[in-house]
This record gives C-alpha cells, sequence and structure tokens, in this order.
C-alpha cells in the first residue's frame, strides 16, 4: 500500500518543498470531482473507511444538495509514490466550479503547480471548465487530462481523449482514465500527481508571504484563513499582517487540513494550510490578499489581488414587512462568510422595506436568497436583477445605477453597461439555435471553433444585462440542457437603453421597473403587461396593467373586475362550512402583497424574473 | 326561547346531477318497494329523535317555524308528516301563527295529496322548478316536466295555500340569458311570493363536476352567471319581488321565517339524518348515513355526529358572514376600527349602499351583493 500513516508521514513545518506537491481539480458540476475526492481521502487513508462520507469536503448542505462546491477547502495527503517509492505531501486544494466565483478559482489556482482536469467521458468538457482551464494555462499550472467515470455504460473516453488533447495540446493517450466511483485509475493518478507537477519553489529566508485562497467563517473560531505559503515560514507565535489593509492579527493556531483540522508547529515554503486570528469577518481576511509577518514583513505583495466586485443587483425583500430586523440580522451573519456580498436598505413603494444586495452573478444571488430563506427562515420577494448602469447626465453629472427604479427619467446623454465575454459550448446540432439567442440577446460574434466532429465552442460578446435575464435558462431549454455557458467581464459599452415602467392602476410599481434596450422596450412591455394580467387575480375593480417609457404608454392589458364572488346559498348546515372556507380564503390573502390597492401574488414578482411566456400560463392552471 | 324545526328527509326516487345533499334513492339504499313504504318507519325515527333532542332544550320555547326539506319530503304521507306536526305542538308548544313550510318535488304529488297536507297544517310550499327550459334540466339531471309546476302552483293556490315559493336555478353551463329570462317569465307567471333563485354550484364528487371535469359539459361562466343575477333581480323587483336575502325575494309579508332564523342566528333543531342543529353558541350535526342514524336512534340515543363550540371571534364571524347577506346588513357601531376602516373603500367603490352607511348600517348594493364574500372576507375576525 502506497499510503502512509500520518503520524509517519512528513510533518507540516518540517517537510522539504521537493516533497511537497499542490494541485487542484478542474471540473463542471457533476463531473465527479467530489467522489473522486472521495476516493482519494480513502485510499491515501486520511480518511478511514468507516468514517466516510459522501461528498465529504463539502460542508454546507446547500452544497451537497446542489452538488455545488461554493467554497474551496485544502486537504494534506500523504502519498508514498509507486513509482520512486519516495514519500511525498499532497496538497489538493478544491475549486468552487461556477462562473460566477472565477476569482476565487484563479487564486487557488495561483496556489497550485498543477491541475487536474477533471471530464465526465459521457459528457465532454462544459464551457465553466474550459475557462477555468484556460485561466490554470494563463497560471502556467502543469494540467494532466484526466477522464473520469469511465466506469459508465455511456462513457466515450477515446472520443474525450482526443477533445482534451487538442486543447491542451497533448497525446489522446497522455489522457488517464479513472472512476472515482470504483478506484479504477486513482493510485496511478496520484503517481502521476507526483511525477509530472513541479514541487514548490520559495525562498525559505525571505520576508513571509502567504496567499489567501480562501477565507471561511466559523462559528466556534472565527474567520479560518487557507493559506499557501511562498517564502519564509508561518509559526504560531507569529504576529501576521494583511498587506492590503496593513491590518496586525495575534496569530491562535495554524495547521493543516488532513482532512480534519490539526494545529502544527507553522507552515513552510509550499505548504498549504490554514491559520486563525480571532478576526470576525472574512472581510478582514480577503481572498488574494497576501499575510505577512508584523516583524518582518513583505516588501511586495503577491500578484493578483482584487477586491471582489459585485455585477449583480437585485432587491430582497421580506413578504411580511415585520420580518426586516430578521433580514438585516440574516444578510449581517451571512457577510461574516461572504466577502462578495455588499447590500444596503432599500424602501420600494410597492414592496416595503428591505436591501439592494450587490452579488457576483445569478448563482451567487441565488444561494444568498436560498440561505437567508432556508437558515433564517424567511419568505423574500426578489426583484429582478439589475447590472451595473454608468449614466452620464446632460449637465455632465455621472451617476452610477444599480437600481431600475433609480434610473433617471430623461435627460440621459449617455449610458455604458457592462459587457462580457461568453463562451458557450455545445454539440454543434444546436449552433443555429444558439446563434438566434445570442443574436436576439445584443450579441456580437467573436469566434466559434469545433473542439471535435461534433460539439462546439462559440464565442460572443453580450451585455451582462442580457445574460442576467434568463440567458441561462433559455439557453438550456434550447439545447436540452445540453450547452454549458461561461462568462466573464471584459468592461463596458454604450447601450441605447430605456427604463420601462410597469403601472398598475395608474401607479408605477417601481418594483416591476426594468432597464431594457430600446428596440426590446416595446416586446419586454408588452410580455410583461401579459404575464401579470394572467398573475394577478381579478379584484373588486377593473385593474389596468400599463407597461410605459417616461410618459408614454407602450403596452396596456386590462384584468376586468370580478362580477361575482358569493356563494349563493348558505343555509343551516353551511354555515360552519361556510365559515371555514371564508377563514381560509382570508389566509389566502395574507401571503398576497398589496400594491396600493390591488392584490398581487409572489408569482408575479418572481415572473418579472424570466421571459418564458409558457411559465406564467402554467401558473394559471 | 325562540325555536325553529328542520326536519330533513333524505330520500328522492332519483340523485340529480348536480345535487351533493345527503339524500339517498331507493337504489342507493337497496329498497325493492317504493319511497312512500319507508314512510312511516322512517317518521318513527324522527318522532323518537325530536324526543331525545328535548333534552337539549334547557328552557321553555315557542317554535316560530318547522321546514320539511330533504332530499324530497314530499314522497312522506301526509299522515306521517302529520305525526311530526302533532309531536311539536304537544312537545314543544307551537306558535299559533308557525311557518310551516313543505319542499315539493312537482312530480311527486296530486292534487289529492296536496290537500292533505295543507289539512295537517302544511302552510307553505317552495316548489322545486329550477328552470323552465327542458334543455336546461336535461343538463340538470332533472327528471320533472315543466309543465307540472304551474299545475302544482295553480292546485296549491285553489286549495288555500297562501305562501308559495320556487325555487330556481341560474348559472347552468348551456343555459343562455334568453332561456333564463324564459325561467324568470314563467316563474313570475305564477301566483306565487316568493321566489329562491340560486347560482349553481359544481360541488365535488356529483355527476355534474365528473361530466365538467370530462368535458361533457362546459365550464360554469362566472361573468354570465353575475349578468344573470342582474337580470333576475330587475325582472323580480319589477314585479313586486324584493330581495331580502341574497338570493331570495319576497312580496310583502312572504319572506320565509324559518330561513330567517339561519341569518339571524337564531336556535334551531335539525331532525333526520345529516340534519345541523344550532343551540345557543353550539352547533351539532347528525350522522349522516339512514342506516347508521336508525341505529343510533332505535338505542335511545340522540344520533349526534360532531359538534363545535363557537368561540365569540367565529360567533362574530358568522354573525358577519350570515347578516351581510340580509337587506339590514351590519350595524356599523358594532365594528372596529379597522373593519370600518376596511368596509369603507367598498362604500366609495359602490358596493356598500353610501345612504345606509351615513346611517350607520353596512348595506349591499345590487353590485356588492355579486362579491358579498369578498367583502364580508375583509371584516372576519
Amino acid at each position: 500500500m502506497p499510503a502512509i500513516s500520518i503520524a509517519k508521514a512528513p510533518q507540516p513545518a518540517a517537510t522539504n518543498p521537493q516533497q511537497i506537491r499542490n494541485f487542484c481539480i478542474i471540473a463542471h458540476i457533476d463531473h465527479g470531482k467530489s467522489t473522486l475526492a472521495d476516493r482519494m481521502l480513502g485510499i491515501t487513508g486520511v480518511v478511514e473507511d468507516r468514517n466516510m462520507r459522501a461528498q465529504y469536503l463539502d460542508r454546507m448542505d446547500i452544497e451537497r444538495e446542489r452538488g455545488i462546491t461554493i467554497k474551496s477547502q485544502a486537504v494534506r495527503l500523504p502519498w508514498r509514490s509507486g513509482i520512486d517509492g519516495q514519500e511525498y505531501i499532497l496538497n489538493m486544494i478544491d475549486t468552487p466550479g461556477h462562473v460566477d466565483f472565477t476569482y476565487e478559482v484563479s487564486r487557488s489556482l495561483a496556489a497550485c503547480e498543477g491541475a487536474i482536469l477533471l471530464v465526465d467521458c459521457a459528457q465532454g468538457i462544459e464551457a465553466q471548465t474550459l475557462a477555468n482551464l484556460y485561466l490554470a494555462m494563463e497560471n502556467d499550472l502543469t494540467i494532466i487530462p484526466v477522464l473520469n467515470k469511465i466506469d459508465l455504460p455511456a462513457a466515450q473516453p477515446d472520443k474525450f481523449a482526443e477533445e482534451l488533447a487538442k486543447l491542451i495540446g497533448c497525446q489522446p493517450q497522455d489522457c488517464l482514465r479513472v472512476s472515482g466511483k470504483t478506484g479504477q485509475g486513482v493510485e496511478l493518478l496520484l503517481d502521476q500527481i507526483v511525477k509530472q507537477i513541479p514541487a514548490p519553489v520559495g525562498d525559505p529566508k525571505a520576508a513571509t508571504r502567504a496567499l489567501i485562497f480562501d477565507s471561511v467563517y466559523d462559528s466556534y473560531r472565527g474567520v479560518v484563513t487557507y493559506v499557501r505559503v511562498v517564502d519564509g515560514h508561518l509559526s504560531p507565535r507569529d504576529q501576521i499582517q494583511m498587506y492590503s489593509t496593513g491590518v496586525r492579527h495575534e496569530m491562535l493556531e495554524v495547521g493543516v487540513i488532513s482532512p480534519e483540522p490539526m494545529a502544527s508547529n507553522g507552515l513552510g515554503v509550499g505548504e498549504v494550510g490554514y491559520l486563525i486570528t480571532g478576526v470576525k469577518d472574512v472581510r478582514q481576511s480577503r481572498v488574494g490578499d497576501t499575510v505577512t509577518t508584523y516583524n518582518n514583513p513583505a516588501k511586495v505583495a503577491l500578484a493578483g489581488y482584487k477586491d471582489p466586485k459585485p455585477m449583480v443587483f437585485s432587491g430582497l425583500f421580506p413578504l411580511d414587512g415585520a420580518e426586516y430586523p430578521m433580514l438585516r440580522e440574516a444578510l449581517d451573519k451571512l457577510q461574516l462568510n461572504d466577502a462578495a456580498l455588499v447590500f444596503e436598505p432599500e424602501s420600494s413603494a410597492a414592496l416595503g422595506f428591505g436591501f439592494r444586495c450587490g452579488f457576483l452573478g445569478l448563482l451567487h444571488m441565488e444561494i444568498v436568497r436560498e440561505r437567508l430563506e432556508r437558515e433564517a427562515g424567511l419568505t423574500l420577494i426578489s426583484t429582478a436583477p439589475s447590472v451595473v448602469y454608468n449614466v452620464t447626465l446632460d449637465d455632465g453629472k455621472k451617476l452610477v445605477v444599480t437600481n431600475p427604479s433609480e434610473y433617471p427619467d430623461g435627460k440621459i446623454a449617455e449610458v455604458y453597461e457592462p459587457i462580457v465575454k461568453a463562451t458557450i459550448l455545445a454539440p454543434s446540432e444546436f449552433i443555429g439555435t444558439i446563434m438566434e439567442l445570442c443574436q436576439q440577446r445584443r450579441g456580437v460574434q467573436k469566434g466559434m471553433d469545433y473542439l471535435s466532429e461534433d460539439r462546439i465552442e462559440i464565442r460572443y460578446t453580450l451585455p451582462l444585462a442580457e445574460i442576467v435575464f434568463d440567458f441561462f435558462d433559455q439557453l438550456k431549454s434550447r439545447t436540452r440542457g445540453y450547452a454549458s455557458l461561461d462568462y466573464e467581464p471584459i468592461g463596458e459599452e454604450i447601450g441605447d437603453l430605456v427604463k420601462v415602467d410597469i403601472l398598475l392602476q395608474g401607479e408605477k410599481v417601481d418594483a416591476f421597473s426594468q432597464i431594457v434596450h430600446r428596440d426590446k422596450a416595446y416586446a419586454y412591455g408588452v410580455s410583461m403587461t401579459g404575464k401579470l394580467r394572467e398573475l394577478i387575480p381579478r379584484q373588486q375593480f377593473e385593474v389596468p396593467i400599463q407597461a410605459a417609457i417616461g410618459a408614454k404608454i407602450i403596452a396596456r392589458e386590462n384584468i376586468r373586475a370580478i362580477r361575482k364572488d358569493v356563494l349563493a346559498k348558505c343555509y343551516g348546515g353551511d354555515i360552519t362550512r361556510k365559515r371555514k372556507l371564508l377563514e381560509k380564503q382570508k389566509e389566502g390573502k395574507k401571503r398576497m402583497k398589496m400594491v396600493g390597492r390591488v392584490e398581487v401574488p409572489q408569482e408575479a414578482f418572481i415572473a418579472a424574473l424570466t421571459t418564458d411566456s409558457d411559465k406564467a400560463s402554467e401558473k394559471k392552471k | 326561547m325562540k325555536l325553529a324545526f328542520y326536519i330533513h328527509v333524505p330520500y328522492c326516487s332519483k340523485r340529480c346531477g348536480y345535487c351533493d345533499f345527503n339524500t339517498y334513492t331507493p337504489t342507493e339504499l337497496k329498497i325493492s318497494t317504493g319511497l312512500n313504504q319507508i314512510s312511516n318507519s322512517y317518521i318513527d325515527l324522527v318522532i323518537k329523535e325530536i324526543e331525545l333532542a328535548k333534552f337539549k332544550i334547557k328552557e321553555p320555547v315557542e317554535v316560530s317555524s318547522i321546514f320539511f326539506g330533504g332530499g324530497t319530503p314530499s314522497l312522506m304521507e301526509p299522515v306521517d308528516l302529520g305525526r311530526v306536526i302533532t309531536k311539536i305542538k304537544t312537545d314543544f308548544g307551537i306558535a299559533s301563527n308557525a311557518e310551516i313550510t313543505l319542499e315539493v318535488n312537482p312530480d311527486s304529488v296530486d292534487r289529492d295529496k296536496l290537500e292533505l297536507f295543507f289539512e295537517i297544517g302544511i302552510n307553505r310550499l317552495s316548489i322545486g322548478m329550477q328552470s323552465a327550459v327542458s334543455k336546461v334540466l336535461k343538463i340538470l339531471d332533472r327528471t320533472h316536466n315543466p309543465e307540472n309546476v304551474s299545475k302544482v302552483v295553480n292546485w296549491a293556490t285553489d286549495i288555500g295555500f297562501k305562501q308559495i315559493s320556487v325555487d330556481l336555478i341560474y348559472g347552468t353551463p348551456g343555459e343562455s340569458k334568453e332561456d333564463w329570462q324564459q325561467s324568470i317569465d314563467a316563474a313570475l307567471a305564477l301566483p306565487i311570493s316568493h321566489i329562491s333563485a340560486y347560482a349553481l354550484i359544481v360541488e365535488p364528487g356529483t355527476k355534474l363536476a365528473a361530466q365538467i371535469k370530462r368535458g361533457e359539459v362546459a365550464e360554469l361562466d362566472d361573468d354570465l352567471t353575475a349578468e344573470k343575477y342582474l337580470m333576475a333581480d330587475q325582472a323580480f323587483t319589477n314585479a313586486g319581488f324584493y330581495w331580502y336575502e341574497l338570493s331570495n325575494w319576497a312580496k310583502d309579508n312572504s319572506k320565509s321565517r324559518h330561513n330567517l332564523s339561519y341569518w339571524l342566528g337564531e336556535n334551531w333543531l335539525g331532525i333526520g339524518p345529516g340534519a345541523h342543529s344550532h343551540i345557543d353558541g353550539e352547533r351539532y350535526w347528525n350522522v349522516k348515513h339512514p342506516t347508521l342514524y336508525k341505529e343510533k336512534v332505535e338505542i335511545g340515543q340522540l344520533p349526534i355526529a360532531d359538534s363545535e363550540i363557537l368561540d365569540s371571534n367565529q360567533i362574530e364571524s358568522e354573525r358577519l358572514m350570515l347578516s351581510i347577506r340580509l337587506t339590514s346588513g351590519i350595524e356599523t357601531k358594532s365594528l372596529n376600527m379597522k373593519q370600518i376602516t376596511d368596509l369603507s373603500g367598498y362604500v366609495e367603490s359602490g358596493h356598500l349602499n353610501h345612504s345606509d352607511w351615513q346611517q350607520g348600517r353596512a348595506t349591499l348594493t345590487l353590485n356588492g351583493r355579486l362579491i358579498a364574500d369578498r367583502i364580508v372576507r375583509e371584516i372576519l375576525l
């Protein structure tokens, strides 16, 4: 057995960098990264079989249920190479697998010398994996291509080996073939990690520099910061300093994860581990920042630090206005663990008091919302996501708009909107429908390549606003779920944009306002008023629904007044039943939001988030 | 104490497609003889239950009304219904002007039988007319011949019945406005003093509900039904019938006093399978099936299935829910500030009568009557 007992393995702070290999796994959701990681924990002996549980490293329930790894983690795996018989320490740095977390991924990659490119050989590579692969190649990482799930009946390892070989410039036979599920090929993979990935290089005598690649809030320990030591040494007695803020912290504990946290005598060059300082908020320990020591601070920070910048904004409102303080508390708590989440109080005429929240992207938004609802037991209404618009007024004044209701009426000289570079991978049969969708969404085609005979990579630039508005759902439904999407911001461009307001009974409902391209304003107005007509129940008065640009009405629908809402009969035997029915109906009414005098069901606010007209009519049934 | 009696007769010769009442046909009960054969034995049970029900009444009462409903109570023998009236008279005491109503299926009586009903003390008839249009009756799955209605009403008038009511149903799928007008005109051509007109309700589990689900019969059209209500109200009013409850119109002094006891929250005893009773804030109801009912009554038990004692909020909710249905409406001084605020919107929108409101009453206007449930939901406790 090439596994080494942990006690006998090289110890933290006393491991020669030559014995260390730092790697990560780049894979798409569902391609079996967690299963492979589980298998590695088992084979290297750091987790005994009886303690094993599926997806060992994914800590949050949400992660496990959705199969998404939101937060990365680093595990120290001792391994005796089957090739040279020497002892090694493998640090497996887990990476988040989604488009919204590109920056976090890039920092995880920066902590490694090599990456396993893991691809499900029944599905082939996906867009986000490709994006992360390019990121890894830019970081000069050694790439080990691995085909997973070779035990599946639908596996096509030969086909996807060709694809991978073409992408990274190797031979198809260089692709390793494993099954995370059965363990087949995993020992060989561990040996190849040792053989192919270079050992870390750093100066143990230089001033300490360690890269923060993750930072997690733990309610018992405070913030746990994951670092990779580049130069120098971290020891339990050090006072450390964050390079970007200059703030000094006492070190309370330093250690490694294997895969449970173990305090150590420190961390040396090339080592990966965690430190705890008593800080209570992840924003004081930011991903990408450099940790150095107070007594001998580094002169130059490690490259690549960025402040996370929210790209997508949405209003979150409690359905029950009385839950506002709970929402604030829940957001505060969430922010301890999510440096990218920003929020500020917002008040909406339609929805009352809530918070304008900024997210890295749509998934981030969904996760935050879900966690608020699940962990704090809140029922929330979220408004349609918006991007950041830089508006210049006629008088030269500039303003930043993240909320359509704050978009100025008229007097606008120019508006800049964020643009992204989008990469879509799909079977080639869908080229037409994908191009049509991108065209509709104001996309500009930048190129197209065949990855293999029947798989294509299509590149477009698109306004981010078009992507946040249910682009991904549309893409999935048009390609029967086969297409994958990745995008990254590349700047901003002038757009011919207008704000479309929705009026109920002549009154503007701020929560429904949307900024759209002028050419699409009419279609948006028609679709939105039509959808609301379906979703808002008839009231005792007529409710006109209008879409307007400024004072100009561009679409109109009418909800006719309800004519009849009464049970004809109420005799002796009916009274109990009828009272209960009325009481039940009254309860149902409480779940409606009053907008002026109009009762609007929650679904109406959700409908504003999609263009899919089928959904509105489904709800009606 | 004033007390009303409801006597339920849970038998019909055939079940109509829209009906979900607690009633049974000979086939369902596996009875080979006619229903008139069980009149005697069934009424024996009713009389026994009245005997048992005495224990529910703690103070002297005067019975103000008796209502024989069903089912089809006119299938019973007059002499048997006479025994019931006598039993109530002797055991409880009855007002000299008590209203004693019998529901009549137009196919189930001849002139002689009607005369006998008159003789035993029935003084009000409620005739199940439903529609004058054969096509509509067919969709409702009614078997009576529409011409029998006028025959029965004319006999009854001859015999001396002063209070005759007809029941109408509107909003049946397939019923045009013209059809409905025809039914209205046919009813108004009769020598009657009271009309009940009900919008058809499709009750789950009925044959009609199944037919609609299968697409054999069209769905109800609430907007059209609302228009039919307006047509009816207009025609009845022009003919001198005034609404006093959402679905009831009467000439002067011909309101159903029995039904008013339900709406005014008075006390009543319901006798027979599935019948509901209300005594001083307690509601209870009997077991539904005639066989189970028989078993209980025969061993001297009140055949109560379940009961609820209303708390003060429920009593108030019921009071609001019932009194809003009447012309007298709700006294605003009985409402709290929030209820008054909630209702004032309906005064502005013309669903509650403005001048009545200023005089301290919340009463429904014609449009308000059509959305009475929506209005009362606002103010339920």
